[in-house]
């Protein structure tokens, strides 16, 4: 408990956020929505690191500090993906999740 | 209802919508803008729970850096004026199916489970506990994470170099 | 048997085979006369060995206590199937085997000799030697089997490199079509041969040969009693195992693929059709005369029968026939007849064994003076360039030595005393007067009917007209003339060999006598036959024409081999492509591809359908990744608890 806020009400607003994510991943035609879409569902995982890290083991610190890692990480990934869309769209002019289907050959 | 409790509502329901919001925008640069407001709403969440650091680096790396390289290629490959075309609704009932089922899923196996609260007292997290874990490599410490994150992220960027550039031929 | 060691007889038909790996494989590397002489030292060698052991048989060590005995000189288990059935590979000595050793092995050596001359300068010398071998190593393989299955391997293997060597002009068509039609032939009767062998092994529960035919033992007297179709079991057996021996010896009905086998190189046709595949039938006739004799008598008659029409129906074929190779095919027939006559006749133990000694006492002399007439000719065509006789004559004066062979032979195969073929085809005819009076009679016949026709070849080809040639004929070689003459004094002298001291049904030596009421009168009609040719032949007159012209309806027919081919085509085009094939192609295209081809198409509808999975899109993969991922955590967390 913690102002009255159980530990459960945060890990149900991730699990909701995590999960809009995964509706948008799947639904989202436009490469950098999808990517969007990713960012979310990271961030849900964070929340999740973190809310368990201040109830259940307060007296620690790993939950946060895989937190900041979670965050160089899609950083890292962020920048990946976006030179990546950026050389898709060199070669369709558009970023259209369904023109890239050449990889299944 | 206490203030504290009233943030953490105000701030949930701040996340779940633009959330929504932002996964059904169909103007791309607004959606930006919703995983703007998201995120920072999630640094809120970070304040609330007294982990300061970790929050400040949510909205200076998410708000400030991610968010600005998506908008940049936003700006750079798609027309901003333009709405996406409308989703196909088969796909969006499956879609919207998976996610409900699956959120569904989470929440009841979420509820059954009993969490055993610790009473241990809470670690003070300020910048010298931090910065002295990130280099520590003995008990909770996190030298070898933090070294391999760093090199994660150089080959992350030279990665995006090589992918980004023009190739010589083209 | 002593304690003489046989065992060294495996390499007489291992060193064909390796000569004909060698050849075969490094063949074009040799220069084209080296591949000849290593084929004809290869079989030097196993003629010596071969000679060798038919005198360490016959003379030292075989005869025990009055008998031949039957030694197995090796015996390899090849193919082990259950504790019972078994495949073994082995060497049998036993009389009939080392007389076909002797006799294989000689002719092989002389045609390999003599094919060094006359196959010069042709394309693919070193395939011809390599096939000769192979042939040599088959017919090896078969003479010294120790059972049946052995034998039927060997059997297919000679086929196989019969076939080789009749389309050796693989360019010429007709060399293409004979090599098919001997194959097809031979091996639909072969087929009739593997189901003989099958019941035959069913009923006895053996392979081996000294199991099956040891007259004292039980394998031989079971299957009598079963009856079927009105004969026991044991008689359609053996009726089906000659059918194989007809198909490979050319009996009538089956002789049509020899004649054509005459597309082949003649040496081969010395070789294969005239002396030693041919006779593999009389050989497992001979191989298995006691089962034939105690549990299959009605089987023996009607071997007799069909060998006596078909040395009567050939004999008459070769009279009217132009190519010279063709009538020695007709004769090949003829004299194939006789033997497969004289075993008919045969009857078991000492005298009663006349027929079975005779049939191979003319075994032998024939391989010697029809390889003998076959190399003239040979010979003859080689200088010639031809085979049709109406382009020959005159030649005596151009091929000396081949015309004192070729006349040498000629007298033999007519039965002149003291040629060797007067011996033999005195015991068949002799055995043939004692059981059967109306063979005795028709073999009177083509005795006369053979001299004729031999003789006709002769003085039309030797003496008659002289003709006009492109380029003067030349004598041939020695490496070709040596073979003629070794075998014109193999034909001389064999009569004088006392078979019946050594090759007998029972495998007990007895005495043979001539029996002169018999030998004069068939000296006679083969002078009368002579006489009638060297009228109508020796100098160029009308009599052919004219005789030709009375017998218009025997002629005719004659000339077109009675027409047996064309009722064969009739046959298989007519009724069994129309009416058998015809439906079974039907039924092969519709019904058993048309299933083939509905699963490969369901195959392929159905790939068609999934490939729609793997389609590229990002999302769907997503999709199903996320269901699946919650259909897992769904069963692991909720469905499967204990």
């Amino acid at each position: 408990m913690l102002h009255g806020i159980r530990l459960e009400y945060f890990l149900i607003l991730a699990t909701l956020m995590f999960f809009v994510g995964v509706y948008g991943f799947l639904t989202r035609k436009n490469l950098i929505t999808m990517l969007m879409s990713i960012e979310l569902i990271l961030n849900a995982v964070n929340i999740n690191f973190v809310a368990f890290n201040k109830f259940l083991f307060p007296d620690k610190l790993e939950g946060h500090f895989f937190a900041l890692i979670v965050i160089a990480v899609a950083a890292a990934e962020a920048a990946v993906a976006i030179a990546i869309i950026i050389n898709i769209y060199r070669h369709f002019s558009n970023i259209n999740v369904e023109n890239v289907d050449e990889m299944k050959y | 209802m206490e203030i504290n409790e009233l943030m953490f509502v105000i701030i949930g329901a701040v996340i779940i919508l633009f959330s929504i919001f932002t996964v059904t925008s169909r103007r791309i640069l607004r959606a930006a803008a919703f995983l703007l407001f998201v995120l920072v709403a999630t640094a809120g969440l970070y304040f609330w729970l007294e982990y300061q650091f970790l929050a400040a680096v949510q909205i200076t790396l998410y708000a400030g850096g991610i968010v600005v390289l998506i908008i940049f290629s936003i700006l750079l490959t798609s027309n901003v004026g333009e709405k996406i075309d409308k989703v196909e609704t088969k796909k969006v009932i499956f879609s919207a199916l998976a996610a409900i089922a699956g959120a569904i899923l989470c929440i009841t196996t979420i509820l059954q489970q009993q969490f055993q609260a610790t009473d241990a007292l809470a670690q003070e997290v300020n910048m010298k506990v931090i910065g002295k874990s990130l280099l520590n490599y003995g008990e909770n410490g996190y030298a070898l994470p933090f070294e391999v994150i760093s090199v994660l992220l150089l080959a992350a960027m030279v990665a995006a170099i090589v992918i980004a550039k023009k190739s010589k031929t083209s | 048997m002593g304690d003489f060691n046989f065992s060294y007889c495996v390499w007489i038909p291992l060193i064909p085979l390796f000569s004909f790996l060698i050849l075969g494989l490094f063949g074009n590397k040799f220069k084209e006369k080296l591949t000849g002489i290593l084929g004809t030292l290869a079989l030097g060698i196993i003629f010596a060995l071969s000679l060798y052991t038919a005198y360490e048989y016959f003379f030292v060590h075989g005869l025990v206590n009055g008998t031949y005995q039957k030694i197995i000189a090796i015996n390899v288990t090849w193919l082990q199937f259950t504790d019972k059935l078994h495949i073994n590979m082995g060497v049998l000595l036993d009389p009939i085997s080392v007389m076909m050793l002797v006799v294989v092995t000689t002719v092989s050596f002389m045609v390999h000799l003599y094919s060094i001359g006359y196959m010069k300068g042709e394309r693919g010398v070193e395939r011809y030697f390599a096939f000769l071998s192979l042939f040599t190593f088959s017919m090896l393989g078969l003479v010294i089997a120790t059972n049946i299955f052995q034998m039927y391997i060997f059997w297919e293997l000679v086929g196989v490199s019969s076939y080789l060597l009749i389309g050796f002009y693989y360019q010429k068509p007709s060399a293409v079509a004979a090599s098919k039609k001997a194959f097809i032939v031979t091996r639909f009767a072969d087929l009739g041969f593997l189901i003989g062998i099958l019941i035959l092994s069913f009923i006895t529960g053996t392979f081996d040969f000294i199991t099956l035919t040891d007259p004292a033992g039980e394998a031989i007297h079971r299957g009598a009693e079963i009856g079927f179709m009105g004969m026991s079991v044991m008689t359609w057996a053996m009726l089906l195992i000659f059918m194989g021996g007809a198909g490979k010896s050319a009996m009538f009905p089956l002789h049509i693929w020899l004649p054509d086998a005459m597309e082949g190189p003649t040496p081969v046709s010395a070789l294969i059709h005239a002396a030693t595949m041919v006779v593999a039938g009389v050989y497992l006739v001979a191989r298995l005369f006691p089962i034939f004799h105690f549990s299959a008598q009605p089987a023996l008659n009607i071997i007799a029968y069909v060998g006596g029409f078909t040395s009567l129906f050939a004999a008459v074929i070769a009279c009217t026939q132009l190519d010279i190779k063709r009538v020695l095919a007709f004769s090949t027939l003829s004299q194939i007849g006789y033997m497969m006559l004289a075993l008919g006749v045969s009857g078991y133990g000492s005298h009663d064994g006349l027929g079975f000694m005779a049939s191979n006492f003319h075994l032998f002399t024939h391989a010697m003076f029809k390889a003998l007439l076959f190399l003239g000719a040979g010979a003859i065509i080689h200088a010639v360039h031809s085979n049709y006789m109406n382009e020959m004559g005159g030649l005596r004066k151009h091929l000396p030595i081949t015309h004192a062979t070729f006349l040498i032979a000629c007298l033999t195969i007519a039965g002149l005393y003291p040629l060797s073929g007067f011996f033999s085809k005195d015991e068949i005819l002799a055995a043939a007067f004692h059981k059967d009076k109306l063979l005795f009679a028709v073999e009177y016949c083509v005795a006369g009917l053979t001299a004729f026709y031999m003789f006709r070849l002769y003085f039309v080809v030797f003496w008659g007209k002289d003709t006009q040639y492109h380029h003067k004929p030349h004598e041939a070689p020695f490496t070709m003339t040596i073979p003629l003459m070794f075998l014109a004094i193999a034909s001389v002298f064999a009569g004088f060999i006392p078979f019946s001291e050594l090759v007998t049904s029972d495998s007990i030596p007895f005495e043979g006598e001539i029996d002169w009421m018999i030998a004069i009168p068939s000296i006679a009609v083969g002078l009368l036959g002579i006489l009638i040719a060297m009228i109508m032949y020796r100098k160029e007159n009308n009599y052919p024409a004219r005789m030709a012209a009375t017998l218009k309806y025997l002629y005719r027919w004659s000339f077109n081999k009675f027409y047996i081919d064309e009722i064969y085509l009739f046959i298989t085009k007519k009724i069994i492509f129309r009416y058998i094939a015809r439906p079974v192609a039907w039924f092969d295209r519709h019904m058993v591809d048309g299933t083939m081809n509905g699963i490969a198409g369901m195959t392929n509808v159905i790939s068609f359908r999934i490939r729609g999975l793997q389609s590229g899109q990002l999302q769907k993969y997503g999709f199903v990744f996320i269901t699946g991922a919650l259909a897992l955590a769904l069963v692991f967390i909720y469905l499967w608890t204990k």
